[in-house]
């Protein structure tokens, strides 16, 4: 097992231990996004109400955050801890986010522009961070200011040292401080641009979190302020060195080691370290199946596949063939990471046509609806005995791996309702179990909504009201929840044997198994090399 | 306990654990920047080399061939001269530099901000600095007899106009 799907499966178990404490669905652990957007108005806002507040002269200061911090601390204050408390946490958050797109792998290929437009949020939230403690102008300010701005000399960009604005009291002015906080409003406003940009390339994207799971931040944040305020380390005084300071260590944890280490250094590393992120995505390149491709033939420009893609690569634009539709649509290569999700929402992919060749109007080039029909018979001939389970799996989930009566996709969002209909009625399974990735996440963002939300009827393509949804399992589980799986589809089986055989059948047209032969045989290898790859 | 309540309740304490360590971990554990019985010494200025040590007086020649506005006796370098910086502790030598001057032309001034750290206690601090380049020896020089606390701070500057070294 390589060191990633290691990882994955490690983080996998980790994640899955707060699944019973706060629910799939408010797990922190799977709303670190949202969670940090939610951390950053908090932020916000409480700095805008310390604001009225501040006094931003250097020589009141101090002294106007000690009166916010003890003569108004029911309010001020408390606002004072939120803000610190939240900064900190939003550190913790982005940087568990990070490590688990990385660890989840969804940092390459077409998904690199997420992850190199969150390069800089970190830096940015780090700089907020920074200039926010020099305002308070207590000792760790001090010490802060000083250590920054000796850094910051080492590049030669300034006139003048600006550390020598903190030689002795009388070298640091109010207007040179009035400066620090101009710096700590901008750079928080970049770091919103920058956030907004972050999430440009996917639809849909999550920057709330559960009201839940925000309600227990929140209160757990307010509560840990009344409980453990923050408070400033007296006044600053450039006449004495700071010389033992109790450190935030989220935002300033590097600090000792820039006392320790040249500054030539430091800023090498930093360096290096943004250009490793930013070339991750490279390092190498995931190979990724061709983009879905448009049959106008079989489209009517229903835009239901643009409502449904998680990474905004299908836009709808004027109709280009002369057909009596308004629209088609289009897919822009460059975004497509081929997860099928749109060939599950058009309503053209049924598996139940006969006349001519089996094509829907957004297809994958490399697995066509054609031959997934053909990989389902295929996979339904190898069931036997009562209680027939025929798997549609996702890639990365628990059932990820290529089994018996097991057809495993990108997404299980890639089978369109019909398929199911098609499997039972033609008597290929006794029941679908659709083996989908942990509950708490999806590896493609919307899968497991669209698939829940098709099959409860509530989404188009709606699943036909004829299917007995007593013979379809879905289950939710991640890379370490194999035996679980297990558990439910051998449940799923037994309870199906008792059922007995799907009433309603009409079975396979022999032409009909002919053809999805052909169509099978052309489509396996590079796929199932290609999902292999992905589930290590 | 079902559902919901259940998630509120047991999701709100591991909540609570995590932002209560993340508080604590805000102002806590402590770093010691400086180490015990020691001040800090920071040697810092900004000063220009004194160019006119590399003028010259234009021939007639070169004046004849300039328009008559333009015709300064004098022609010195654009470029300013590094300057040299010495501290004495104690008389040893504890810095000692060649400090060239700012700019893309070399025509700003020379920078220096220099951080020493000396044990508490009694010194005897000596500075010098020589900016022209045809001085033998240094063109400013001061020395001051100090006592240094623990964790004090103290800079020695540089003001042409308050006739030399500051010590603050």
């Amino acid at each position: 097992m390589s060191l990633r799907a290691t990882l994955r499966r490690g983080l996998d178990r980790a994640e899955r231990g707060l699944d019973p404490l706060f629910g799939a669905d408010w797990n922190p652990l799977a709303n670190l996004g949202p969670l940090g957007w939610f951390l950053f108005w908090i932020v916000a806002a409480t700095g805008v109400y310390l604001f009225i507040f501040f006094d931003t002269g250097v020589v009141d200061a101090y002294a106007s955050v000690e009166w916010l911090s003890n003569d108004h601390w029911f309010h001020a204050g408390v606002a004072r801890s939120l803000h610190r408390y939240a900064s900190d946490l939003m550190v913790v958050v982005m940087l568990l986010h990070l490590a688990r797109e990385f660890v989840f792998d969804r940092y390459r290929g077409k998904r690199w522009f997420s992850w190199v437009t969150g390069v800089p949020i970190v830096w940015f939230v780090y700089m907020s961070g920074i200039t926010g403690y020099w305002l308070v102008w207590d000792q760790l300010a001090q010490y802060v200011a000083q250590t920054s701005t000796e850094l910051l000399d080492a590049l030669p960009i300034f006139a003048e040292p600006i550390a020598r604005n903190f030689l002795t009291p009388e070298s640091l002015s109010s207007r040179f401080f009035t400066l620090l906080v101009f710096l700590h409003i901008a750079i928080p406003l970049i770091l919103l641009l920058a956030m907004w940009i972050h999430i440009q390339r996917i639809s849909l994207a999550r920057s709330k979190p559960p009201r839940g799971l925000a309600a227990i931040t929140l209160g757990a944040l307010v509560l840990v302020s009344l409980l453990l305020p923050a408070s400033s380390q007296g006044p600053a005084d450039l006449a004495t060195v700071p010389a033992v300071v109790g450190l935030d260590w989220f935002l300033l944890g590097l600090y000792p080691v820039i006392d320790m280490v040249p500054a030539g250094v430091i800023w090498t590393g930093a360096l290096l370290f943004t250009l490793v992120l930013i070339g991750l995505p490279w390092a190498p390149p995931r190979a990724e199946a061709p983009a879905a491709k448009v049959f106008l033939d079989h489209c009517n420009g229903c835009a239901r596949c643009v409502a449904d893609c998680p990474y905004g690569a299908i836009t709808l634009v004027r109709r280009s063939d002369g057909a009596p539709f308004p629209h088609e649509v289009e897919v822009d290569a460059g975004r497509c990471v081929a997860c099928g999700i749109c060939m599950g929402s058009c309503p053209s992919s049924t598996p139940f046509r006969r006349s001519g060749e089996l094509i829907t109007g957004i297809d994958l080039p490399e697995r066509s609806l054609a031959a997934l029909r053909a990989e389902v018979i295929e996979a339904a001939a190898q069931l036997t005995g009562a209680g027939r389970v025929l798997t549609i799996a996702c890639g990365f989930g628990a059932a990820g791996v290529p089994a018996p009566g097991r057809v495993v996709l990108p997404c299980v969002a890639m089978a369109p309702p019909s398929l199911f209909d098609f499997i039972l009625s033609r008597g290929l399974a006794d029941g679908v179990a659709i083996a989908g990735c942990a509950e708490r996440d999806c590896q493609n963002r919307l899968g497991r909504s669209w698939t829940l939300q098709r099959i409860a009827r509530e989404r188009d393509p709606f699943l036909r009201t004829r299917v007995p949804r007593a013979r379809l399992l879905t289950a939710w589980a991640g890379p370490s929840e194999v035996a679980r799986l297990e558990a439910e589809t051998a449940g799923f089986a037994a309870a199906l044997a008792a059922m007995g055989p799907y009433a309603d059948q009409r079975p396979l047209d022999p032409a009909e198994a002919r053809g999805s032969a052909a169509a099978a045989a052309t489509a396996t290898t590079a796929r199932g090399a290609r999902i292999v790859e992905a589930a290590k | 306990m079902k559902g919901r309540v259940r998630h509120l309740i047991l999701g709100g304490l591991v909540t609570l654990v995590l932002v209560a360590l993340v508080a604590w971990f805000s102002a806590a554990p402590q770093w010691r920047s400086l180490p015990e019985q020691t001040a800090l010494l920071r040697l810092s200025f900004t000063h220009g080399g004194d160019r006119s040590a590399a003028c010259r007086d234009r021939t007639e020649e070169e004046l004849a061939a300039l328009p008559e506005n333009m015709r300064a006796r004098q022609i010195c370098d654009r470029r300013r001269p590094p300057i040299f910086v010495e501290l004495e502790v104690d008389g040893a030598i504890a810095f000692a530099a060649e400090r060239d001057p700012s700019g893309l032309a070399g025509s700003g001034p020379s920078r220096l901000y220099e951080r020493l750290l000396l044990p508490a206690g009694a010194h005897e601090l000596t500075v010098r600095m020589r900016d022209r380049p045809d001085t033998e020896g240094f063109d400013y020089e001061a020395t001051r007899r100090v006592e240094l606390a623990p964790a004090q701070s103290f800079v020695i500057d540089f003001r042409p106009a308050a006739g030399g070294f500051v010590f603050h």
